[in-house]
């Protein structure tokens, strides 16, 4: 029973109160550069779900014959890995959204989440807890990829996932798409706000 | 002169931290002080500049679809591209180790100073980063590559250098409402300095 209890802990807990992004501040690289739109941030996020859980699982296998001062090498040498297969899949079947990603999907490697699950939770856990934990993550980081992403194309090109959503009597009455929300610095700002929204919530994540 | 050009377009124009935000995990933790800021940011330069002519020879001579004609006609059509993401990485990964183990021997005051933030540097971002833009730009030459990678560090090192001035200030100077203190506000000054740095776009070098 307490085993199930921490298992739903782990699984749950990335989602908000210990967000990789926004409450670790990991993995922000790729979450500003990609969420132009929703479909390649969708495609993004689901990418690292897949390697994060994976590459968890495989260094939580081996996680006792690794010797400690190679680690990093074997960590980033089993995620490059996982890395490529992910980066051939979307060649071979999303060629667009890879084209749009270029080279944030080879990014995935340096992506700061991996690194920190790999050595705080895969290296001294057992697999299927690291599985949890890889997902969870996971899916924190796509949930915030995604709100991002709605914010900036909505206001930013008036769209969602490609089609139409602010109707045209709107444009004839003087509406303008906002311009500024497609460039990347105002990811930034989004994040910020969320952040802000978050810790508000939350007074023991504040900072004094 | 084409070269000077890149250099300084990479430094200004193409700045790895406010066009592309890679290399922002380290960017904001270890931007509390000016000192640390600066330690980082020359471990930063020294790698891109070491990393990327490395990573640009293995791409002409070993990776690239018909690189290995320089073995014999029969290898003219091998194509290891898949391989790069992996050989990329396998060298940064050990040239941090290598670099971090001849500072320590040959300079330990500098290894003193740069020590906990050489091995952080294998995950940054911006150094695998560099390696896949001069990919995707086929470089003409190893001197491309270097002043690309001295203008990508010099560009890094002056936003942490700046960022981490202007944290600072912030500390002791404002009153931030407290959801947004520490992470909250560098985003947003990030994001400023990102839209004050797009005024450089329009130049043609």
């Amino acid at each position: 029973m307490a085993e199930k209890n921490s298992n739903r802990k782990i699984f749950f807990n990335p989602l908000s109160k210990d967000n990789p992004v926004i409450v670790q501040i990991l993995g922000i690289c790729s979450a500003l550069a990609v969420t132009a739109k929703l479909e390649p941030a969708i495609v993004m996020g689901l990418s690292v779900i897949a390697v994060l859980a994976f590459s968890n699982v495989i260094i939580s296998l081996i996680r006792n014959t690794i010797p400690t001062n190679i680690r990093i090498i074997v960590q980033l040498v089993v995620v490059a890995g996982l890395v490529v297969i992910v980066n051939q899949l979307l060649l071979a079947y999303a060629y667009d959204v890879s084209k749009q990603l270029s080279v944030f999907i080879g990014l995935i490697i340096t992506n700061c989440i991996l690194m920190g699950r790999l050595e705080a939770f895969a290296m001294s856990n057992r697999p299927w807890p690291s599985f949890l934990d890889g997902v969870g993550n996971g899916l924190g980081y796509t949930v915030i990829l995604v709100i991002v992403a709605f914010f900036r194309e909505l206001l930013g090109s008036g769209t969602l996932f490609g089609y139409q959503i602010v109707p045209d009597w709107m444009y004839e009455h003087g509406y303008e798409n906002n311009g500024l929300m497609i460039l990347p610095p105002m990811a930034l700002i989004v994040v910020a706000c969320i952040i802000w929204i978050q810790r508000s919530y939350n007074k023991d994540l504040q900072d004094k | 002169m084409e070269n000077f050009n890149l250099f300084i377009r990479s430094i200004f124009v193409d700045n790895m931290i406010f066009a592309y935000f890679l290399g922002m995990c380290s960017f904001l933790a270890v931007s509390k002080n000016v000192r640390t800021a600066l330690g980082l940011g020359i471990a930063v330069t020294f790698m891109l500049v070491i990393t990327l002519p490395i990573n640009y020879l293995l791409e002409t001579y070993v990776l690239r679809a018909g690189a290995l004609t320089w073995l014999g006609a029969e290898y003219a059509d091998v194509d290891l591209s898949f391989l790069s993401l992996i050989m990329f990485i396998a060298v940064i990964a050990s040239m941090t180790q290598l670099v971090e183990m001849a500072v320590e021997k040959y300079s330990p005051s500098l290894y003193a100073s740069l020590g906990i933030f050489l091995p952080l540097i294998a995950v940054n971002c911006a150094i695998l980063g560099g390696s896949l833009f001069m990919q995707q730009r086929d470089f003409g030459s190893v001197w491309t590559a270097i002043c690309a990678g001295g203008g990508w560090g010099i560009g890094w090192l002056l936003a942490i250098v700046a960022i981490a001035a202007i944290r600072e200030r912030v500390q002791s100077y404002s009153n931030v409402p407290s959801p947004l203190r520490g992470v909250g506000i560098t985003f947003i000054i990030t994001a400023l300095m990102g839209i004050a740095f797009m005024s450089f776009l329009g130049i043609k070098l």
